[in-house]
């Protein structure tokens, strides 16, 4: 089966019912996606399937057949960060980092879809994403100011 | 390792033969229950293989059919939400679909898979049965208060496929939904609640999502205390890990006084 993963055409030969998470980590070398609960709780898996963000615990790798997936390894551009990603770096909104591509990926996805955004817009935006370092002010506010 | 079959059907009536005809097979739609008790092994029997639905193009959708609207069984929670014809005539399902895990659950959960899965948690069964809402299969329609019929059992056959969801146009219904936050939260009690049909309609507190008929019958009375004082008798709720029995069946008291009250200021 083929997909695009971050602009490129990928395959994978196996059983379309694996995880796309475990695919994406042990076939095709993305290990930016981090696994944390494996039951969509927590959103460390997050991943963009073209271009709504999903738990890739809960998608079998089938189902993204000739479909765009977007990982944290796709966001910049060649070696330039986002705004998003310069803003998590200034402002200190990581600590042990196992929540951050996934928190990126949903704040992408929460930042290309709103207009003007309230840090209650944020929190809800990101409620499927847990910080075990209970980082959250500092992530709130990372992406408040990439928010025009 | 055991390795599941992955079939993704072509269309509708070829799932519906692939499903008929593949022993041990499972229908998989957003897999936001289906893949995790897959990956934890915790099916019994183990399936053999999963079929793929979630791409059918006849079982997505939100549609105006006559009196009814339709809603495809792998439509998505988002898609639902975002739907005018929900959002005019079925604001308490947006309500409750919005309760539903965050966004990465609801690009995934569909009417379908909470059906099927039939977990007395499910977040939008009791705003079925408050809707009167109908299942139709791929060979009848079933109407929602005889499709669960024990803890997580349904009235689906072996080789049956849930392919859409009617509800009616015109009827008021109220939602609330208790958890520990408000996001992401599995639900302590969930409620629907209309006043003209009377239906109370509740989940987590009992093996099945249930309607609590004593309570019916006390609004059909317009007896709202009675109501209140029946419901208590209506539910059968636990002790377990999210919640107690005691405190379920003062909080379903309290969310149904709640409740007729906002059903009788949206009339």
């Amino acid at each position: 089966m083929r997909f695009t993963l971050n602009g490129q055409a990928v395959s994978f030969e196996g059983s379309g019912a694996r995880r796309l998470l475990d695919v994406l980590r042990e076939e095709l070398g993305a290990t930016g996606t981090k696994e944390g609960c494996g039951e969509g709780e927590c959103g460390a898996c997050s991943v963009l399937i073209d271009g709504e963000v999903v738990d890739s615990c809960l998608v079998a790798v089938g189902q993204v057949e000739g479909r765009e997936v977007t990982t944290v390894e796709g966001l910049a551009d060649g070696g330039r960060l986002t705004a998003l990603q310069q803003a998590f770096i200034e402002r200190g909104a990581a600590q042990c980092g196992i929540c951050t591509p996934g928190m990126l990926l949903a704040a992408h996805v929460l930042l290309q879809q709103a207009g003007r955004l309230t840090a209650d817009d944020v929190r809800e935006g990101l409620a499927g994403n847990l910080c075990r370092c209970t980082g959250y002010t500092k992530i709130i506010d990372a992406v408040l100011s990439c928010t025009k | 390792m055991h390795e599941v079959t992955y079939i993704r059907p072509r269309n509708l009536a070829d799932a519906v033969r692939l499903y008929r005809t593949t022993p041990g097979c499972r229908p998989l739609a957003g897999g936001t229950d289906l893949m995790v008790m897959l990956h934890a092994r915790t099916l019994r029997p183990e399936p053999e293989a999963v079929l793929d639905l979630w791409s059918l193009a006849e079982l997505k959708g939100v549609r105006r059919a006559g009196d009814m609207v339709e809603i495809g069984a792998a439509e998505s929670y988002t898609g639902i939400i975002a739907s005018r014809d929900v959002q005019q005539h079925l604001p308490a399902l947006a309500a409750a679909a919005r309760t539903i895990g965050a966004a990465q659950i609801q690009n995934r959960g569909t009417l379908g898979g909470n059906l099927a899965n039939a977990s007395p948690a499910g977040d939008t069964l009791p705003v079925l049965l408050a809707y009167d809402a109908v299942v139709v299969t791929d060979r009848r329609s079933i109407p929602i208060d005889r499709f669960f019929t024990g803890y997580r059992k349904t009235a689906l056959q072996a080789d049956e496929l849930i392919t859409a969801v009617r509800f009616p146009l015109d009827r008021q219904v109220a939602f609330r939904k208790v958890g520990t936050r408000a996001a992401q939260a599995i639900s302590k009690i969930v409620m629907a609640v209309s006043r003209s049909p009377a239906r109370v309609a509740i989940g987590s507190v009992a093996e099945v999502p249930l309607r609590a008929r004593r309570a019916e019958a006390a609004l059909e009375r317009n007896d709202v205390d009675g109501a209140i004082a029946a419901v208590a008798e209506d539910i059968r709720p636990i002790d377990d890990v999210r919640s107690t029995a005691a405190y379920r069946r003062q909080v379903t008291q309290s969310v149904l006084r709640e409740l007729l009250e906002d059903v009788r200021g949206a009339r």
